[in-house]
């Protein structure tokens, strides 16, 4: 069993023997939160005394007989673009800075409800803006690996905060791959899961068609049980789907593939592909074979116009989404301003960053009056495209198999010039969110000079189930076994 | 057409964002080159092509989204100004309007 200490399955099992408590589970994480901060700078703010106060509820409840949630006593870190009454919701921005919603998200109140502890709220791109975490109003993340280099991003604080064993398990959210990115550049799993699959209620919008909660864990099987916990319609966001949700982990044992096709788009093997990174995805798909897959070339022609119409359709929405920030009724609001149009455009100068201004420029660009079908509609019909090339692959196999990203995590600064340069991080990933299908992204090895290297699994719409199998069973045979030592400043 | 500082300082102006001279040199060239890229889609023909209307599955297209029409509880004045930057006398306080 890899990384055993770390994972759900092990402290549920301890904890379940009365070998240890949730408020020993919980303070442990909290002290390793504490510790590690100074280095990592994962967390925007660590809740000790909810915290410690959760898990000894918890712990009063399971005491008394009550029925166990399947996450009773676990602790977890939410990004800090998902609501939890009591704590912050800052999005990484200076415009919500210290921000406190009067609600919880439906993710939150389903973790609670199965037992989470919720431990902290977790440093992230501004509104989900980014694909390094640089874009934070309250500094870069670290990767765990190598503290001079980017953990990814848009949800870099909850990628670094599982792959430093601070908690098994964290919430993240996608719009273009802001999970599965930074799973891959910090050696964690990662998934996606479909659209309408998870309740949108109490994240804060960016891209309304294309966002996502999404999970991160150590292990395939903890990403499985979180991702079952929190999925399912929910009245509060009309955009979930009336679909069950299967027993994942009932689902999980096969590790024979016999049967189970594996697509390999292998045109997008191509240029700007990292070598490192091509051997070992390659070596994964022959991982594949060997476990009885079939393996099937296909094809995605449109794949490459995902960047294009991803930053047109996401920048658009985000325009529409951020015209609620402007000073009124939350949040920061400038010191000067003579009429309310000066208190809007100050307060939005004074509160945004220079990434989601840029964003918001281009999305109000491509949505304005005499560019709107040359640049919205024509994303919108490629967008069509995309999604028709996955579905007519899927005709054929039963997941795709691709790089997560095409290098391993660049340094700190590398790519801050280069707004264009960023969002070609997010090549491989931001398909999945045009077509609504999901994603898994595991990591398969290490680059020479030690860098976690990922591939991803795409499926059909609501295929969750087929891919944590796959997932599964190459994990189980090709365990990361490799762990970043972080040392506390 | 390449994009131009009145470019920049009109979308500017439709976003309510109030920008800086240093920041519009800035944001042109670099809107300027990401325009460029996208534009590399008037290379397909999709003029017989649905545009993609939202992100939802068909599945999600056949949920049933309405809900009985029952009232529920709502914030509430006192928390919902909670937060406000200028509460007063239970309302939001803003800069005059014109």
């Amino acid at each position: 069993m890899i990384h055993s200490e770390h994972t759900i399955e092990y402290l549920s099992s301890r904890l379940l023997r009365g070998e240890t408590t949730a408020g020993a589970v919980v303070a442990a994480a909290l002290d390793a939160a504490e510790k590690l901060n100074d280095t990592l700078n994962a967390f925007l703010q660590i809740d000790r005394a909810g915290a410690t106060a959760r898990a000894d509820e918890i712990a009063a409840e399971t005491g008394n007989g009550a029925s166990r949630g399947s996450l009773a006593g676990i602790p977890i870190v939410l990004k800090d673009n998902i609501c939890v009454r009591g704590l912050q919701a800052s999005c990484g921005s200076r415009i919500l800075g210290n921000y406190h919603p009067p609600y919880d998200a439906t993710v939150t109140e389903r973790l609670r409800a199965a037992g989470a502890v919720i431990i902290g709220k977790t440093n992230c791109d501004e509104f989900a803006m980014g694909s390094s975490n640089e874009n934070s109003a309250f500094g870069p993340v670290r990767n765990p690996w190598d503290t001079a280099r980017v953990p990814g991003g848009s949800s870099g604080g909850s990628a670094a905060a599982v792959a430093a064993r601070i908690v098994p398990v964290a919430l993240g959210s996608e719009t273009g791959g802001s999970v599965r990115q930074p799973a891959a550049l910090c050696g964690i799993v990662g998934v996606k899961p479909t659209y309408g699959r998870v309740s949108r209620y109490g994240l804060v919008a960016f891209g309304s068609s294309l966002d996502q909660v999404s999970v991160f864990g150590l292990t395939v099987r903890d990403a499985a049980i979180v991702l079952g916990t929190i999925a399912g319609r929910d009245a509060r966001d009309a955009t979930t789907a009336d679909v069950p949700v299967p027993n994942y982990i009932a689902e999980l044992p096969a590790n024979d593939l016999k049967g189970a096709r594996v697509g390999v788009p292998r045109a997008l093997f191509g240029e700007g592909l990292d070598e490192e990174v091509r051997a070992s995805v390659e070596a994964a798909v022959e991982a594949y074979r060997t476990l009885g897959a079939e393996i099937i070339d296909v094809e995605l022609p449109h794949a490459k116009y995902s960047i294009a119409v991803y930053y047109i359709i996401a920048t658009a929405e985000a325009s529409s989404n951020l015209a609620r920030f402007d000073g009124a009724r939350y949040g920061f609001r400038t010191e000067e301003a003579r009429t309310l149009s000066e208190m809007y455009r100050r307060t939005r100068d004074e509160g945004f960053g220079a990434e989601v201004k840029r964003r918001i420029m281009l999305g109000t660009y491509v949505l304005s009056s005499g560019y709107y079908d040359a640049y919205y509609r024509k994303a919108q019909q490629v967008r069509t495209l995309i999604r028709n090339d996955f579905l007519k692959a899927f005709e054929r196999c039963d997941a795709i198999l691709t790089p997560t990203t095409p290098t391993p995590a660049f340094l700190l600064g590398e790519k801050t010039d280069d707004p264009l340069a960023m969002y070609l991080s997010d090549i491989y990933t931001c398909t999945a969110n045009l077509a609504g299908i999901p994603g898994i992204a595991l990591p398969c090895g290490l680059t020479t000079s030690g860098l976690p290297i990922g591939f991803q699994l795409l499926g059909s719409h609501w295929s969750e189930a087929t891919l944590f199998r796959l997932a599964h069973a190459y994990e189980a045979e090709h365990p990361l076994t490799a762990r970043p030592h972080v040392i506390a400043r | 057409m390449p994009i131009t500082e009145s470019d920049i300082e009109k979308i500017a102006k439709l976003a309510h964002l109030e920008i800086t001279d240093e920041e519009r040199r800035a944001l042109t060239p670099q809107i300027a080159s990401i325009v460029a890229y996208v534009e590399q889609l008037n290379e397909l023909d999709t003029s017989q092509v649905e545009p993609a209307i939202g992100g939802l599955t068909p599945e999600g297209e056949r949920t049933e989204s309405p809900r009985d029409d029952v009232i529920l509880p709502s914030l509430g004045q006192q928390l919902a100004l909670e937060e406000a930057p200028d509460p007063s006398h239970g309302h939001f306080r803003v800069p005059k309007v014109l």
